[in-house]
């Protein structure tokens, strides 16, 4: 049975709604509620193709393909594998909690907000199913406008900064992407990236991965990262660092590994040392972090240093493992955000040193944010437990040092995570908490419970994923020291 | 007696578009003298409109009832379908510039002058679209140039507009004069006018590395650059984009940059195949000049006219990368290039032209602040214009680019991907810049004075010039297969 337009529609149907939500003279709370309702159809139709989603099979599934333009062979072509489904679906839980916290926490202009918001998760949706370069890179694109308006007019005071630096950072990398894209496309005849061969190309391999390590971002390139972060509305950053960051992974593994084997082989080391520097390093500052999107900010760069270990060590344990842990940080982190969010509004301030002693007389807010801070710090029996270990027994083949680093920065994040959890919610209070702050309200947990319940389901049963990310092959040891990606079947 | 005279046999189809804009601005000249002054300004909208239309359609039937290129005339111009596609983006760009000008707030006095003079300008631009012999090449050039000459300083009440005619006048002259000097030449080394027989001269006397051919040619290429606005030969660019009126601007930048690029790819790939390996050089050097002169001075401007203005130079450098190109797949890429640049072009300054109207002063980054919230559907269109400039995908722009990069690279110069690639980077700047300027700040915060005279007026007619850059923009990223279709049939009316 075809059932390509179920990928189709995930795509358009956002889009579709963001056309309503522009276009018809809706009331504020209309125009909230329609484009909640319209992220939980996204939900919806995702389950739905998961349910038809048959996760033994190898290739791609629920495809579609349509000439664009015929003479450079460029044309629409979406499907799902296994690991993007689980990042569609990602998607679309995180963009529907940002879209139920704005509409709760209420925005201006909502008729622009919401529709960008909703075309933003049409964009991120096709990044992660297109099976084209240039869709890919349209995608790629699509998702920067959006982005550039959703930071750019309802960010804080020193949005218009943020805004520059993300955008020059994040298109000096798609540039080189694109020209990348240019000549790996004409010289290969298609643009089809499921038809297309591999390349041994260097620089078109350098000019995919300056894409994705900005906008990962891979250290040193990630000057950009804390002023958007802070200067953006929670659910934005929610989505930002949960799920874009995780749309530049993909491109790692989709198109980076999956495309130049040589390239990466040769080029292994360098990356490697480049995330264990940004572990490392994101975590120390995620401790030194003054503020609470600090800490969450440096700490989503020092996960993806580690999702980038566990990819770049192209083996069973290491890929499983980061698919894994792109799921879980990016759950992570959007509660986390949205829970920064609600204490903001609460005091006014993210500065630790004016919050602390929020538990007291607020069990929902407490239980809610050392949940998932517990998680976040991996604790054994967590998803996130799961993830990191399988990452670095899988980087462990490639090298013992890899591992012993992350395994260094595991602790680093039981430091910064247990330093946040105390100085939100333990101590004395401080100046900013008034006795009559509130405690989490229903709308706010409908919103971040979810995300919260969903890490819990996964720390039950993390195979979930692993186990139907690449078709039969289960998360077994690999070699050492062999870089032969066993799985090169499996990876597209 | 009957007096028998040698007249070539004359394809009067061939000459649709032209005698439709000759037949409006003949009308409009009438209607000056009998029409009462108050109806002026729509009679002479109507009819330029409709002389637009006619162009329009004449050369969508032109382009369908010739598939195979041929002179006529005497071979003075020629029959294809380069020539028919680039008519009908004079065509739409006039039209939707005929649209921009009917609030423009000119005096009565001259408007079906105006009209006619736009016209007559369309005119000289679908006759040089079709060229093919020297001689009709500078015909039509100085035709057009002249009524754009008079158009850049109809507005005598305005500021600059006068400086802005006569700077293009003097510096216009300058560049027809090296056009015709080249001419000269090549005619001189050659002995022939007709493109495809200067070919075949130099082929069978093996004149490719006659210095008189050669500087013949280089002149050629500067007095097409003048026109085209490439660098170095764009000093005129700004101050005439600044000082004339906005509707003027707008229709310049589009059908004027159109038509000499097309044209220089047309001569330079007819008459001069034997020289290529000089001349794609010289183009691609040219074209690098105009990005950075382009991107680089556009970065610091603040009147919006003046950045537009930049910003078309560097897309003449883009433009002309296809055509340094040299290949089928660039004069396909130039050609579709041009759809969606000259909708861009012309829906912009059309937006610069309504905000012109309602500030009552020139048009710079700051004062558009707010302005994108103020009045949506504009807001949304520049925004939409300056992303689609930027080569952001779901505008045409964005198609444009990937192939004028694709050109480069089949040509084999993956440098000057690189080189366009960097020019994009940095033209984010100034293009955001004013995306950030209408959205992200408010007047208040700049403490601006509020505009004042109330709601701004109702323009329908400049609303629809808006609207219809608007689809086309955003259709030439959906309809890429029709249009490429369409501009590979174009292309190969020239002999790649």
């Amino acid at each position: 049975m075809d059932t390509g337009w179920l990928t189709t529609a995930l795509i358009l149907l956002p889009v579709a709604g963001a056309l309503v939500v522009w276009l018809l003279p809706l009331r504020p709370f209309a125009v909230g509620s329609t484009a909640l309702l319209i992220a939980l159809a996204e939900v919806a139709l995702w389950i739905d193709a998961v349910a038809r989603f048959d996760f033994d099979e190898r290739g791609l599934q629920l495809g579609q393909r349509q000439s664009w333009f015929s003479d450079l062979n460029v044309s629409y072509h979406v499907g799902f594998y296994g690991f993007s489904i689980w990042l569609v679906g990602l998607t679309v839980v995180v963009l529907a909690a940002a879209i139920g916290y704005a509409f709760w926490a209420g925005r201006e202009r909502p008729r622009a907000y919401y529709g960008l918001m909703l075309l933003l998760t049409g964009a991120i949706v096709g990044v992660f199913v297109a099976q084209d370069l240039l869709l890919f890179y349209v995608f790629w694109e699509a998702m920067l406008v959006p982005l550039y308006f959703l930071v750019g007019v309802w960010g804080g005071a020193g949005r218009l900064r943020a805004t520059l630096l993300f955008v020059i950072y994040t298109m000096a990398g798609s540039l080189l992407m694109l020209a990348s894209i240019v000549v790996l496309g004409l010289s290969q005849g298609t643009f089809d990236l499921v038809g297309a061969g591999t390349s041994g190309s260097t620089w078109i391999f350098l000019g995919f991965i300056a894409a994705f390590a900005v906008k990962a971002p891979l250290f040193p390139l990630h000057a950009w990262l804390p002023e958007t972060y802070r200067e953006s509305s929670p659910e934005v950053s929610a989505v930002l660092s949960g799920v874009v960051s995780k749309a530049a992974a993909y491109g790692f593994l989709r198109i980076a590994i999956a495309k130049f084997p040589g390239p990466t082989a040769d080029l292994r080391t360098p990356i490697l040392v480049l995330a264990a520097c940004g572990l490392v390093y994101g975590s120390i500052l995620a401790f030194r972090a003054p503020d609470l999107r600090g800490v969450i900010a440096y700490s989503s760069l020092a996960q993806m240093g580690l999702i980038t270990l566990g990819l770049f060590a192209v083996n069973d344990l290491g890929l499983n493992g980061a698919v894994l842990q792109m799921v879980n940080h990016g759950l992570i982190s959007a509660a986390l955000f949205l829970l920064a969010g609600a204490i903001e509004r609460r005091a006014a301030t993210d500065d630790l040193t004016a919050l602390g002693g929020m538990a007291r007389g607020r069990p929902a807010l407490a239980t809610v944010l050392m949940t998932t801070g517990v998680i976040a710090l991996a604790v054994p029996g967590s998803t996130a437990f799961a993830g990191e270990f399988a990452i670095l027994a899988g980087v462990f083949d490639t090298g013992w040092g890899y591992a012993v680093v992350g395994a260094a920065a595991i602790v680093l994040a039981a430091m910064y995570m247990l330093r946040l959890i105390s100085a939100v919610l333990h101590r004395e209070p401080g100046p900013s908490v008034s006795e009559a702050a509130l405690d989490l309200r229903p709308a706010e947990l409908s919103v971040i419970v979810p995300l919260v319940a969903i890490l819990l389901v996964l720390s039950a049963w993390p195979a979930a994923i692993t186990d139907r990310s690449f078709p039969d092959a289960g998360v077994t040891a690999r070699p050492a020291g062999i870089f032969v990606p066993t799985r090169e079947s499996a990876l597209p | 007696m009957i007096l028998a005279l040698d007249t070539p046999q004359i394809d009067w189809a061939a000459l649709a578009p032209t005698l439709a804009l000759l037949a409006a601005g003949g009308v409009n000249l009438f209607a000056a003298v009998f029409v009462p002054r108050g109806d002026r300004r729509v009679v002479g909208a109507i009819v330029a409109a409709l002389g637009f239309a006619g162009a329009l359609v004449a050369g969508a039937l032109l382009f369908a009832q010739t598939p195979d290129a041929h002179g006529v005339i005497a071979d003075a111009i020629q029959r294809d379908r380069l020539g028919a596609l680039t008519t009908m983006i004079v065509a739409g760009s006039g039209l939707l510039a005929i649209g921009t000008s009917y609030r423009e707030p000119t005096s009565d006095d001259h408007i079906c002058e105006y009209y006619a003079l736009v016209a007559w300008a369309g005119a000289g631009m679908a006759f040089l679209a079709t060229a093919g012999t020297l001689l009709t090449l500078f015909l039509g050039l100085e035709w057009f140039s002249i009524g754009l000459y008079i158009l850049c300083a109809i507005d005598r009440e305005l500021v600059g507009s006068l400086e802005a005619g006569l700077k293009y006048l003097i510096v216009g002259s300058f560049g027809s004069a090296m056009l015709l000097f080249g001419s000269a030449l090549v005619y001189g080394a050659t002995g022939r006018l007709e493109f495809h027989e200067i070919a075949q001269v130099v082929q069978q006397q093996n004149l490719s590395d006659d210095a008189l051919l050669v500087a013949g040619l280089a002149l050629l290429i500067g007095g097409l650059g003048f026109k085209a606005s490439a660098a170095p030969f764009h000093m005129w660019t700004p101050d005439v984009y600044e000082g004339a009126p906005t509707p003027v601007t707008a229709f310049m930048s589009a059908a004027t940059k159109a038509v000499a690029l097309v044209v220089m790819l047309r001569v330079l790939v007819t008459a001069f195949p034997q020289e290529a390996r000089l001349w794609t050089v010289t183009v691609a050097a040219v074209a690098c000049a105009s990005l950075a002169v382009g991107n680089l001075a556009a970065l610091v401007q603040r009147n919006l006219k003046r950045m537009l203005a930049y910003s078309s130079i560097s897309h003449a450098g883009f433009m002309l990368i296809a055509i340094s190109a040299d290949n089928a797949l660039g004069g396909r890429a130039l050609l579709y290039y041009l759809i969606p640049y000259c909708a861009m072009s012309v829906g912009s300054f059309a937006v610069v032209a309504a905000r012109e109207r309602e500030l009552n002063a020139p048009v710079t980054i700051d004062n558009l602040a707010g302005f994108g919230w103020e009045r949506p559907l504009l807001g949304v269109a520049l925004a939409t214009f300056m992303l689609g400039f930027a080569g952001f995908p779901l505008t045409g722009g964005f198609v444009g680019k990937f192939y004028v990069f694709a050109a480069a690279y089949e040509h084999g110069w993956t440098w000057l991907v690189i080189v366009g690639v960097a020019a994009t980077a940095v033209s984010l700047y100034y293009y955001l810049g004013v995306i950030r300027a209408m959205y992200m700040r408010s007047a208040a915060e700049l403490q601006l004075a509020p505009v004042l005279g109330g709601s701004p007026p109702r323009e329908l007619a400049l609303q629809t010039a808006v609207t219809g850059a608007l689809v086309v923009t955003v259709g030439s990223f959906f309809a890429v297969q029709p249009l490429i279709e369409a501009a590979k049939h174009a292309a190969a009316s020239l002999p790649f």
